[in-house]
């Protein structure tokens, strides 16, 4: 320990010293909220109906499996909206003027689908194509709430990738073009590796949006997990099985956050 | 009139940035294994000229021949002929998320349709003649200035050119990289290439070039070969540009 240098000794009495004061107030607060909470006079109805261990322990393996549509919807959701996210990008991106129709359709498109609510567009869509009367297969809400659902998140992935496209210096494709390349040599092989590179961490914040707005469809039909919750509710008069579903969201949303946090600032140490 | 069938011939060469005359009539012709060197200070117009001849710059009037052909018409495919003449940029841009491998390789396997064992071996013969055999598998952000550089400078010889651009490519390098990049320079020159090198490095124009342009302004002011423009320039501003650095 002698061989600590003065600066290094006293960083480390400054650490042991803030670790101490956090622990303390993080107690202090959490003691406070343990105390106070349960004086509160609606407490224990609350308790009664929210956090009631009875009703979840009946209703939790029902929830999870419910939450399995969830992550169906969110898993065949997702190549869906990458794919036409890209093509939309692309779209805004094309210099032709023969293919002028195209890049209209791309900003059409992003706005109309960022400019209505996810909601409203899961009505429109889940609720008004089933109407058309089509025969079997075609008229589930799964298809077309999945539908809604890639519509606008492929619009707000689509603007993380154009703008990902003109943050790859001109001098890029400058260096590209010189060697003989094609325009669509050059975005395929230099920009759009660099630009959906350097993307990734802002499309996790989409990807993890989705998780939770799948629940969305819960409002035209499909019992995937708040819609099960949902009927519980309304079954045993208790709130707890909401509780039960935000845990079963927190359980994959945190993590995907942690990892896209980490993925930023991974790529911000790279940077620097 | 000039003799059009020169390898590179630059005729009233002139370009506009708006209201800016960045290149004001330049008049140039290089031989076939000529090397010609472009002095003058930041903003005569060394850079926009290269890039003018490599046709990433379209030119408001003038022409440029390549090898009797004119190839500055407005409105032609600029493709065929940028495989034939390479530019190498200041700042190397490499291309960061590919190897030095697929850096060499893309352009010979996309353009020249060459298949991926030839492209290969041209690209492990190119390196090992620059020492670089063992960067192959290397990312850019992993080499010095230096070796960057000279991987830019593999990465345009992987064309095959028949002329090469070098745009103050020494400029960025810390002093002691310069030499490295330089000596592959005169590889080249040795090898009979046509080369075009805008340069701030006087004392190797000096030793290398076949000749030399002083630009000032846009304008090729005086072109002469090295030791007379060194020692005894006929125009006051290559004087004056000369005195200040030496």
């Amino acid at each position: 320990m002698s061989a600590l240098s003065p600066r290094k000794r006293y960083e480390q009495k400054e650490r042991r010293r803030s670790l101490l004061i956090a622990t303390a107030s993080l107690l202090a607060v959490c003691a406070a909220l343990y105390t106070l909470v349960p004086k509160a006079p609606g407490w224990v109805a609350v308790k009664r109906s929210f956090f009631n261990w009875a009703v979840l322990e009946k209703t939790f393996p029902t929830l999870l499996k419910a939450f399995l549509w969830d992550i169906a919807i969110f898993a065949w959701s997702l190549p869906l909206i990458m794919v036409l996210a890209l093509a939309i990008a692309l779209c805004r991106n094309v210099k032709t003027p023969a293919l002028f129709p195209l890049r209209v359709f791309g900003a059409f498109y992003t706005d109309i689908f960022r400019g209505v609510p996810t909601i409203l567009l899961v009505y429109l869509i889940g609720f008004g194509i089933p109407g058309l009367g089509l025969p079997r297969p075609w008229n589930s809400p799964y298809l077309w709430g999945t539908v809604a659902l890639v519509l606008t998140y492929s619009a707000y992935v689509a603007e993380v990738l154009r703008s990902g496209i003109e943050s790859v210096h001109k001098s890029q494709r400058a260096a590209s073009e010189s060697l003989g390349l094609t325009e669509a040599d050059t975005m395929r092989f230099v920009v759009l590796p660099q630009a959906i590179r350097r993307q990734v961490p802002a499309m996790m914040n989409f990807i993890i949006a989705l998780q939770k707005d799948v629940a969305l469809l819960s409002f035209i039909g499909p019992v995937e997990l708040l819609r099960q919750a949902n009927v519980y509710k309304s079954l045993m008069a208790n709130f707890t099985p909401y509780v039960g579903a935000a845990v079963i969201f927190l359980c994959v949303t945190i993590p995907a956050t942690r990892y896209a946090d980490y993925l930023l600032a991974k790529q911000h140490s790279v940077r620097t | 009139m000039k003799n059009r069938s020169q390898k590179l011939v630059l005729e009233d060469v002139t370009c506009r940035f708006d209201e800016l005359t960045v290149c004001d009539g330049i008049n140039l012709s290089v031989d076939a294994g000529e090397m010609v060197c472009l002095i003058g200070a930041s903003g005569s117009g060394k850079s926009t000229l290269l890039r003018c001849i490599n046709l990433l710059e379209p030119i408001d009037s003038g022409h440029i021949w390549l090898d009797g052909e004119d190839i500055s018409i407005p409105g032609l495919d600029p493709k065929p002929y940028r495989k034939r003449i390479g530019i190498v940029f200041q700042s190397f841009n490499l291309f960061p998320h590919m190897t030095v491998m697929q850096n060499i390789c893309l352009a010979p396997t996309r353009v020249l349709n060459a298949t991926v064992t030839e492209t290969h071996a041209v690209a492990k013969d190119l390196l090992q003649r620059f020492g670089l055999q063992d960067k192959a598998s290397e990312y850019p952000d992993r080499l010095s200035g230096g070796q960057q550089q000279r991987v830019a400078i593999v990465r345009a010889l992987a064309m095959q050119p028949e002329i090469m651009l070098l745009d103050e490519i020494t400029s960025a390098l810390d002093p002691e990289l310069v030499g490295e990049v330089l000596e592959v320079v005169k590889a080249l020159k040795e090898q009979n290439m046509t080369i075009v090198l805008a340069t701030h490095e006087m004392a190797f124009a000096r030793e290398v070039a076949d000749r030399v342009c002083f630009l000032d302004g846009g304008k090729i002011l005086e072109t002469a070969p090295p030791e007379e423009i060194f020692t005894n320039p006929r125009e006051a501003r290559t004087r004056e540009f000369l005195h200040r650095l030496l």
